[in-house]
């Protein structure tokens, strides 16, 4: 049975958690309609460069060895499952395309990704890119980390952006893939120039659109994360008062039974 | 019934003249048309009649059942014939066109503004060459490996007007 300082403590400490888990939440909503209103332009350009993939029906040859994965998150934390599960799903497709005998080299956009990727993963690591998630990704953004890509020097035959797409702002957000492969035979009039020059056109925009839906799912994990953290820190604080008020109650009966039989002894 | 049908069906080749031509195109004569950029839907899955564009290789026109191909945009005017005959045109700083087999057009830019809205008259009062701004960064980042014959520096002025400098 703690004391009456001891309680005293703790339910001053856990009422200022409530209060900065509130106000971090109303901050996250805040950023979180900020970035749905980006997402709806986000969403209509960036399924504009994956159309080209689905309507040509271009399959990734089987064949192929150098595989990119880009992993987007970011730097920030108390949202949730969010970092966790893209770098789950990284491992993952790490172990089966290692498994088969192919060459992987990821890109972490993110430093909490590099977290939980470097201990285990370290030596597929290409890229890190830190101070992501302060401010709203821009194309700009996008295209920085696709130059330093294209600069590396790694040839990559095949690849994949793994992030959270954001569905709805009370699901939890969903794992996206996206592929991007080589082969575009039915296109009329292409040379190999215009070909490239497209190419990375595409790429950063599939980085853009990763990038624009990952915030806005990081936003809400985040306001739901805080919200629930304010719910469990307010349920704690009223058990806290009942243990306080007993204990008060306690201490007040202890001392008038104290003062009672000493004035019967007397 | 069926007899007489198929006796219809018999006659009809003999007073139709049979011609050899390329197959008809059985795509869908509407071009959906989706123009974006980063921040802004100009048109989502539009019909329009026409759309031409300034490419690397040169300008063209795109309309309703045009042959797929990919091109890479250079600085320049696109102009959008809608079908009931209007015409809208807008800058584009660089970007990419896909015209897909089922004649679905996609028209990414990287930058894009309409052309109503950048203003003549400051860049005749003002020219700053050594103007530097996002907007240059992101036309300067993307630039394709072949180099344009002239660069444009855009610059976002706080009212909301753009000014541009050849």
């Amino acid at each position: 049975m703690a004391t009456l300082k001891d309680i005293t403590i703790r339910l001053k400490s856990v009422k200022n958690i409530q209060k900065i888990t509130k106000s971090m939440k109303m901050v996250a909503a805040a950023k979180y309609s900020r970035a749905e209103r980006a997402l709806k332009p986000a969403r209509v350009y960036g399924t504009g460069a994956l159309s080209l993939y689905e309507k040509a029906d271009i399959k990734a040859p089987e064949d192929k060895n150098k595989h990119l994965i880009i992993g987007v998150s970011s730097d920030r934390g108390l949202c949730g499952a969010i970092h966790s599960s893209v770098a789950k799903t990284m491992k993952n497709e790490i172990a089966k395309l290692t498994g088969a005998g192919k060459e992987v080299m990821v890109v972490n956009v993110g430093d909490k990704l590099r977290g939980l990727l470097y201990r285990t993963h370290g030596k597929h690591i290409l890229i890190n890119c830190k101070e992501v998630g302060r401010k709203p990704p821009t194309f700009t953004d996008a295209s920085i980390i696709a130059t330093e890509l294209l600069d590396s020097g790694y040839e990559f035959d095949q690849g994949s952006v793994i992030y959270n797409r954001f569905r709805h702002v009370t699901e939890r957000p969903l794992i996206g893939y996206l592929f991007h492969a080589e082969n575009m035979g039915v296109y009329d009039d292409i040379d190999a120039d215009v070909l490239r020059n497209y190419q990375e056109f595409t790429l950063v925009n599939i980085i853009y659109y990763s990038l624009k839906e990952s915030t806005t799912s990081e936003q809400s994990a985040r306001m739901t994360a805080m919200d629930s953290a304010s719910k469990n820190a307010s349920e704690m604080i009223d058990k806290l008062t009942l243990t306080f008020n007993r204990t008060r109650q306690a201490v007040i009966t202890k001392e008038l039974i104290e003062i009672i039989s000493g004035a019967a002894a007397l | 019934m069926m007899a007489a049908r198929l006796l219809l069906r018999r006659a009809a080749p003999a007073l139709r003249q049979v011609r050899g031509y390329a197959e008809a195109v059985t795509s869908a004569t509407q071009m959906s048309f989706t123009f974006a950029s980063p921040t802004e839907v100009f048109f989502k899955a539009a019909s329009v009649k026409q759309v031409d564009v300034p490419t690397m290789t040169g300008a063209f026109g795109i309309l309703p059942a045009h042959v797929p191909t990919l091109q890479v945009l250079r600085p320049g005017v696109v102009t959008v014939f809608s079908e009931d005959g209007s015409s809208s045109k807008y800058f584009v700083s660089s970007g990419s066109i896909t015209v897909n087999a089922d004649s679905s057009v996609q028209l990414l830019a990287e930058e894009a503004v309409p052309l109503e809205s950048l203003d003549l008259a400051v860049r005749d009062t003002n020219k700053s060459y050594g103007f530097i701004s996002i907007l240059d960064i992101s036309v300067s980042l993307f630039q394709p490996r072949c180099s344009p014959n002239y660069s444009l520096l855009i610059s976002n002025k706080p009212t909301k007007s753009y000014q541009w400098v050849f």
